[in-house]
């Protein structure tokens, strides 16, 4: 790697090698049974280098053609963006915990244990369910070097167990599931299967709901499938830039909720979205979004931050390898004082929407959401009553989180992204075939 | 410079002798440029390239998998993906039939996208982009481009040798519009079969969707509720793989008893026109290939016939499991995922009905256009289009802000009432399933009436 540096350095004024290493070994059942165990192995390297004040960049899994890899950056460069930013130089890290060296000692027999433990838990409760599951262990390696002396180096380990079952009645299918993951080894799989037992419970009778605006509680399930993907757009620092965020030019402003509180903290020991240093060897930082219902701040890279006059939050992402892009770590929505129970006794009628299909695909930069209600109950007169089914609901982040009757006091964890606790808006539109 | 030819003799030992009921491994070599663009400046450009291959073994119906950069340890990676399988398996194993293949496939056009000099790429992006900057009232746009040629050498226990080319070109362009705090967007996607040819020359095309974009600024959203709806060819393309043709994936239904019984071969899913076919083996297309990743020779697989449910889509094992015939459509996205049941062109036939006659019976209904996206859970299904008009009294009215379809795969597909004559595929987009996405694939379809489509609004 220092080989490539020192390659690129000769033809080029500044470069940045980015190397991954990682092993995943996925244990994965299909209908009740093991199925399938993989290891995946996997190397690679990209370079980004400035020549001529340009960005130019490559990358490959071949680890024997430094020479190829420099060519390639250098033919991109003459084309690229003109660089803005300055590599970092050495500097200090904050002390971020994500590398648990039990990980490694887990078997796979006891990750098979794990599996039938977990799918002997759902079915013991629902006999005719048909279950996926995955028991996943992986560990990542990280290195940064760059020519300014800057260098980033870290390991991370991954746990996740997770769940999926269907259950079929004539041509109706009920989709339950739940997912957990952490740097530690999950060893719990009745913790993750209480999760799905709670939603069979929950959904064993069938509701119906009229077309009309209803009071919602979004589980943090819901929250996630429904109103996440704007916000991650809407506090993008790139997209502030271009003037297409609906509330880039209003940081200090009451845009949402009060009772709202946002942030992004790559810094949680034992989180799989933690890390020391974003992709582009920036420390990690918390950054509070929204304070009591006020844009506080957005996302950036090194780049988008020069070109919008402000400094990197650490939010340089490679996403999908290739140049880091601003991309938040982990969205954390502070917990409120209510309880669950408390707001689905406060509704008259309305729904609970553990599941939204579909959200994603609307016109997410402008806030607007639609979607299918995967799984979703019904409430009346403060009961939860029954599952619903054939309804979708439609509604814009922006008007929603502007006026939040309740946030729940128990927030968790949904993937390696999320934590948040549920949360209680008046309305939103319903369509349903009823 | 490493290829994977010099390591096929060392492989084709390492799958030798060893105690397992099947072993497929597979060596890839591609390369690839990207160039984005969001606002008027370019974003980001880049090429890469990678090797890299898996083994997978099948031993007593359990499966073990091994990927790798590394392809200095092909024994070993084939001892361990045996290891696991022995881990797994506990029953008999089970592949549907099929002759070992020996041939080499090269790419259909022997065009390599990728060897295009990055400036006439970026010189075309540019003027799709000055387009759509040239639309008053206009934000920002995003244009995405990409690239790829592979190489895939494929080899198994039955002595197959397979080797494929391809070559993919993917185009998505979007303009976004504001006013005040409305933000609206429109986009259009594109695609080829590596010929860099087909994606040129849609400047018309690039600023009708600059000019949609702002004309939804002021366009109204639709009243949620259920609509008798009208889909052209692209969207309907994109609600028959939706909503029909992940169902088909026989991995979704082979293992399942209560599965079987809903997708049982005879069974009525739609009206006497509608005949619904998934093929790979229809030349040129972005879902086309000569054999799968399984090396199972590509088909024409009629799944809808005359309104009855009369295939599906196999893997080998799923194949074997069903006792049906092996369909050819187990694919893997990359060297790092083993292969699973997937579709290829998937598409409504056509009929007689032209699409004046479509909808001029229709009082009050939604006319839904161009591709978003779309989703499914297998019985229900959302799919989104880019753009849609209220359809009065017969004719094309005012335009809505996009729309969400939503549906249940038994009573929407009974409910399509008219078929258009005037089939189209699309190349643009890719599917996901799993992990595994972006695949190329196309779906495509001629204009098609459903009534009572619950669609999402106000
Ligand atoms: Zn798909």
């Amino acid at each position: 790697m220092e080989n490539i540096l020192a390659q690129a350095k000769r033809v080029a004024e500044e470069a940045e090698v980015f190397m991954v290493s990682s092993e995943e070994t996925p244990v994965q059942f299909e209908a009740n049974r093991l199925k399938h165990i993989q290891s995946k192995q996997s190397h690679s390297v990209a370079l980004r280098i400035i020549k001529g004040g340009k960005v130019g960049y490559a990358s490959t899994t071949k680890l024997d053609d430094s020479q190829e890899l420099v060519s390639m950056a250098m033919e991109t460069a003459e084309f690229g963006m003109p660089a803005r930013f300055e590599f970092p130089s050495p500097t200090s890290y904050p002390q971020v915990e994500v590398f648990d060296p039990d990980i490694e000692s887990i078997s796979i027999e006891e990750m098979i244990k794990l599996g039938e433990e977990l799918i002997v838990a759902v079915t013991s409760h629902t006999p005719d369910i048909i279950c996926e599951a995955g028991v996943t262990k992986s560990v990542v390696s990280v290195h940064i070097i760059n020519s300014q002396g800057g260098q980033t180096n870290y390991r991370k380990s991954v746990f996740s167990l997770g769940v999926e079952g269907t259950l079929i009645r004539g041509t109706d299918m009920l989709f339950v599931g739940e997912s957990q993951n952490s740097c530690h080894p999950l060893l719990e799989p009745k913790a993750v299967a209480e999760v799905v037992l709670q939603q069979l419970e929950l959904a064993k009778n069938q509701a119906t709901v009229p077309s009309k605006p209803l009071p919602v509680v979004f589980t943090p399930y819901g929250v996630a499938s429904a109103l996440i993907s704007p916000l991650m757009v809407a506090f993008n620092g790139k997209i502030v830039l271009e003037g297409a965020s609906p509330i880039g030019n209003r940081l200090g402003e009451p845009v949402f909720d009060k009772k709202l509180l946002l942030w992004d903290d790559p810094t949680i020991a034992y989180r799989p979205g933690s890390r020391p240093g974003d992709d582009e060897g920036v420390p990690s930082q918390c950054t509070p979004l929204i304070e009591q219902g006020t844009v506080t701040n957005f996302l950036y890279d090194l780049q988008t931050a020069a070109l919008a006059h402000t400094r990197s939050t650490g939010n340089g992402s490679r996403g999908r390898g290739g140049l880091p892009t601003p991309s938040p770590s982990t969205f954390i929505i502070a917990p409120g004082d209510t309880t669950f129970d408390e707001m689905v006794q406060d509704i008259k009628e309305g729904l609970v929407i553990e599941q939204l299909m579909g959200a994603g695909q609307g016109n997410i930069l402008g806030g607007d959401f639609s979607g299918n209600v995967l799984l979703g109950y019904k409430v009346e007169s403060g009961k939860i009553v029954g599952r619903v089914k054939d309804t979708m609901v439609s509604g814009n982040i922006y008007q929603i989180l502007k006026q939040i009757i309740a946030i729940g006091n128990e927030a968790r964890w949904v993937g390696s992204f999320l934590n948040t606790p549920p949360l209680y808006c008046p309305s939103l539109s319903v369509a349903s075939k009823g | 410079m490493t290829h994977i030819e010099a390591f096929v003799h060392q492989l084709t030992e390492a799958l030798k002798g060893r105690n397992a009921d099947y072993i497929e491994a597979r060596l890839e070599e591609s390369q690839s440029s990207h160039i984005t663009y969001r606002g008027r400046e370019l974003e980001s450009i880049g090429r890469t390239t990678a090797i890299g291959g898996n083994v997978r073994a099948l031993v007593k119906g359990g499966w073990g998998f091994v990927s790798f950069n590394n392809l200095g340890e092909l024994a070993g990676s084939v001892e361990l993906a045996v290891k696991q399988a022995q881990l797994v398996g506990n029953q008999e194993s089970q592949l549907a039939q099929v002759e070992p293949a020996v041939d080499v496939v090269s790419a259909e056009k022997d065009k390599n996208p990728v060897a295009i000099p990055l400036a006439e790429k970026k010189q075309l992006l540019d003027e799709y982009n000055d387009i759509i900057w040239r639309t008053p009232r206009l934000q920002t746009s995003i244009i995405g481009y990409s690239d790829g040629y592979k190489k895939v050498i494929f080899l198994n226990s039955l002595g197959s040798y397979i080797e494929q080319e391809r070559a993919d070109i993917a185009l998505r362009l979007a303009a976004v519009a504001t006013e005040g705090s409305e933000v609206q967007q429109a986009g259009l996607s594109l695609g080829s079969r590596g010929d860099f040819s087909l994606i040129k020359g849609r400047q018309r095309e690039v600023e009708l969707m600059a000019q949609h974009a702002v004309e939804l600024l002021s366009a109204p959203q639709v009243k949620g509720g259920e609509y008798t709806v009208v889909l052209d060819p692209v969207l309907a393309g994109v609600f028959v793989h939706e909503a029909f043709g992940h169902l088909s994936e026989a991995d979704f239904v082979y293992e399942n008893d209560h599965l079987r019984q809903i997708m049982v071969l005879g069974r009525s899913f739609g009206n006497a026109e509608l005949n619904i076919v998934d093929s790979a083996a229809v030349p040129g297309l972005r879902g086309s290939y000569k054999y799968d990743d399984e090396g199972v020779p590509a088909t024409k697989t009629y799944l809808i016939r005359e309104g009855k449910l009369v295939g599906r889509l196999h893997s080998r094992e799923t194949a074997a499991k069903m006792k049906e015939k092996p369909t050819g459509n187990a694919r893997a996205v990359n060297y790092r995922y083993p292969p699973i049941v997937r579709m290829s062109n998937t598409y409504i036939e056509p009929r007689v009905t032209p699409f004046e006659d479509i909808i001029s019976d229709i009082k009050e209904g939604v006319y839904a256009k161009n591709w978003y996206g779309g989703t499914t859970s297998m019985e229900m299904f959302t799919f989104s289009a880019g753009e849609a008009y209220m359809i009065r009294q017969g004719k094309l009215a005012e335009p809505l802000r996009p729309v969400v379809l939503t549906g249940n795969v038994f009573t929407t597909l009974m409910n399509i009432d008219a078929i258009g004559n005037d089939l189209e595929m699309n190349q643009g987009g890719g599917c996901g399933k799993g992990e595994q996405m972006p695949l190329p694939v196309s779906n495509g379809s001629p204009h098609i009436r459903i009534r009572k489509c619950l669609v999402g609004g106000r």
